[in-house]
């Protein structure tokens, strides 16, 4: 097995005060801040969230690792918008309507990012209308909705509705305890996803087909 | 701190059934006086709960209580507790709440006058202080809607009143998937304390303006938050169970502002208020699936005085409806539990033992409520002298319980986790002793956008 870059390694070991130094050092190498990113610290994420999927570590050992890849990103940002590079997918994630179960939906906010996308969490309790002035707003390729109560199932379908009558082209992906890949289907969904791990691999599965 | 002492300091004592001091029901039902009740909660399947969808509200419940009473008074059951946890609508407009409490109440009196069957109404609105972010705790249109519904539903004839209450939460679900203790008793035993103690101080003054009683509370969006997370292997399951047994500081305010018992079925904290308070106490385990999963199905009745399923929707199973369906499986339960107690104290103590047996040795969280474990964490929770020590105390206590029965081979750990024993000592060796320090220790760390110190009386 190839030996991992030194910063990619920091990442996987969460070793945050070591990364600005490491960011700088491939910088001074020439390297530019897109491929820092692409060739650095997603592999790095990739390993800590293929290691999280088999079980092996847990989601705070998760976050330190996500919290070292941020410090990398605070110095390396501004260059991304000085040279005009974005993130190549961007999505928008919320809790629909009537319902304030979060963490769920956090967790997979915190999936996408580690996969290098844009995340726009509009938080909970967030109605069909507001969805739609954030996506024509933001025109994001993905949106998320997570729903937790049967009860908020119903608004979970009102949204959805509401993004295709806005006329929006955007790939929509649902998930939450009470949701199936039946209802998902139904309500006219483009992906659904049973857990955060699978949810990166639903996102870029869409992300892939509308490329 | 009100209790200095445990009401049952033998774990043997600490058993299903009985409590040192049982609450008798208007109909009679003495909880915790010898005889374990089903205690039955539902909820709707996918429904709009709006205007226009309350007929079909109102006929799910109607069908819901007489379905389920029905099937009860054929298995001759002793008597019933009936939960009603609302859906947040129905606590938002109370007068919607209050439709579906005078259906439940009707339901309950026409089978008492069709069979005899005792029953009895716990009352628990929802918690919609956090649908303002931050949430308002003790002001504002979801604190003044809660408590009318609260107040009507005890005019109405509920007998129990019961929350799931989210005071301190804000800050708690990044305290779970961070891992961090201190930020978790930051959340429990300094927010949560102030919080519960004056909602509490509030629902008291409710129960005895309408003759009913205040039952309990429960660490629900804290401690089962952390428990789900575990068993879907986002957090490490010990750090859950630490968790858990600090939750036990927190839930232990209601009872300190006049609560009774039965405390509230998703408090799996409670078999430590038991022990330490005497009042009767709600569990929910094996049969309770339907709800949610937890390593724990059989240990959790082995000190129940009311068995709950916690929540089911009302759908069509091939046995029926499920809320009959789980009224039966709960009844079953019971039967056995009380048939043992028919049988003698050794009876019941053996089958106590069973279920303890059947269950302790898997998991930290089943480990830390048993009642040897519970007995040792109260006594951890009542030699403290403020909430803010006896969610240190407990804390390191539970930590010390789970350390030693690992090493003793009588849990079994995964070894990802073990780690997570010096993380966790690591931690509460950091806590300073003063409590104004570590407020403001954490005030310093904590986000300020998610919660308004003011509202917990903290500046
Ligand atoms: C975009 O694409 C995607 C893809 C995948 C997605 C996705 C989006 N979203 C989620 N996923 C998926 O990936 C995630 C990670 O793997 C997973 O997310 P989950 O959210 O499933 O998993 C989380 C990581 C951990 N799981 C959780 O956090 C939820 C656990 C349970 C126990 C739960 C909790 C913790 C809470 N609750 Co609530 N709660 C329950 C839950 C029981 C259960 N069986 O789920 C449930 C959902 N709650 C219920 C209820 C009734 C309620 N809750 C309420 C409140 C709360 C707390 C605040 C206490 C707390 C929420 C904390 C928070 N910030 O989210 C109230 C409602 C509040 C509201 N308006 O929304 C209240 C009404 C209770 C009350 N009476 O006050 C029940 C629902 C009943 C129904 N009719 O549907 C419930 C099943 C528990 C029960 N009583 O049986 C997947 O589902």
């Amino acid at each position: 097995m190839n030996e991992l870059h030194p910063l990619t390694q920091a990442v996987i070991n969460g070793r945050r005060k070591e990364v600005p130094d490491l960011v700088q050092q491939c910088l001074d190498a020439g390297e530019d801040a897109k491929s820092i990113v692409q060739d650095r610290l997603v592999p790095g994420m990739t390993v800590v969230g293929e290691r999280f999927k088999k079980n092996e570590i847990f989601v705070p050992e998760m976050l330190v690792a996500a919290r070292a890849m941020k410090e990398a990103l605070k110095i390396l940002e501004p260059l991304l918008v000085a040279a005009g590079v974005r993130p190549e997918h961007t999505a928008i994630i919320g809790t629909v309507e009537g319902d304030l179960h979060d963490i769920g939906k956090n967790l997979v906010a915190m999936m996408w990012k580690g996969a290098n996308m844009e995340v726009i969490d509009l938080g909970v309790n967030v109605p069909p209308a507001k969805f739609v002035e954030a996506i024509a707003q933001h025109k994001p390729h993905l949106v998320g909705l997570s729903a937790l109560l049967t009860t908020t199932m119903p608004a979970m379908r009102t949204t959805v509705k509401a993004i295709r009558d806005a006329g929006i082209p955007v790939k929509i992906v649902v998930g939450g305890a009470p949701i199936t890949r039946e209802f998902a289907e139904e309500i006219g969904a483009d992906g659904y996803s049973r857990d955060a791990g699978s949810a990166v691999d639903a996102a870029l599965e869409l992300l892939r087909a509308k490329a | 701190m009100k209790y200095t002492s445990l009401a049952i300091d033998d774990p043997a004592e600490l058993i299903f059934g009985v409590a040192p001091h049982p609450l008798t029901t208007r109909e009679g039902m003495v909880i915790g006086g010898g005889t374990v009740y089903p205690e039955l909660n539902f909820t709707l399947p996918p429904i709009t709960i709006d205007a226009a969808g309350m007929a079909e509200v109102r006929r799910n419940y109607a069908d819901i209580i007489e379905g389920a009473l029905g099937r009860a008074a054929e298995l001759t059951a002793p008597g019933v507790v009936i939960e009603f946890e609302t859906l947040p609508p129905m606590t938002e407009h109370p007068e919607w709440g209050m439709e579906i409490v005078n259906i439940l109440i009707e339901g309950m009196e026409r089978e008492k006058a069709r069979s005899g069957l005792k029953s009895v109404l716990r009352m628990t609105p929802n918690d919609n202080r956090e649908f303002e972010r931050p949430p308002l705790m003790r002001r504002g249109r979801y604190w003044e809607a809660m408590l009318q519904l609260f107040e009507g539903s005890a005019a109405a004839g509920a007998e129990l009143l019961s929350i799931e209450s989210v005071g301190g939460k804000e800050l708690h679900d990044e305290a779970l998937v961070n891992g961090d203790l201190a930020a978790s008793i930051f959340s429990l035993c300094i927010l949560g304390e102030r919080d519960m103690r004056f909602l509490w101080t509030h629902l008291n003054d409710i129960a005895k303006k309408h003759g009913v009683y205040c039952a309990g509370d429960t660490a629900c969006g804290f401690g089962n938050t952390a428990m789900v997370l575990a068993e879907q292997k986002m957090i490490p399951r010990v750090f859950a169970a630490v968790v858990r047994a600090v939750t036990a500081v927190r839930s232990l305010v209601a009872y300190e502002c006049g609560a009774v018992g039965p405390g509230k079925d998703c408090g799996y904290e409670n078999p430590i208020l038991k022990a330490i308070t005497g009042f009767p106490m709600a569990m929910e385990g094996k049969t309770s699936a339907c709800a949610h999963l937890s390593p724990m199905g059989n240990l959790a009745a082995a000190t129940c005085d009311t068995w709950s399923n916690e929540s089911v929707q009302n759908i069509k199973l091939l046995g029926g409806m499920a809320p009959t369906c789980y009224m039966e499986q709960l009844i079953y339960d019971c039967r056995l539990m009380n048939c043992a107690r028919a049988e003698g104290r050794d009876s019941a103590r053996m089958l106590q033992r069973w279920l303890v047996e059947s269950d302790v040795a898997t998991d930290p969280q089943a480990f830390i409520i048993s009642p040897e474990s519970s007995v040792e964490l109260a006594r951890a929770i009542v030699g403290s002298d403020s909430h803010y020590h006896a969610g240190i105390a407990v804390a390191r206590k539970a930590v010390s319980l789970l350390r030693e029965a690992n090493a003793a081979g009588r849990l079994r750990i995964a070894g990802n986790e073990a780690g997570w024993f010096d993380t966790l000592d690591d931690t509460l060796d950091d806590l300073p002793d003063s409590e104004g320090e570590f407020i403001s220790q954490q005030l310093a760390l904590a986000d300020s956008t998610k919660f308004i110190a003011a509202e917990y009386g903290l500046t």
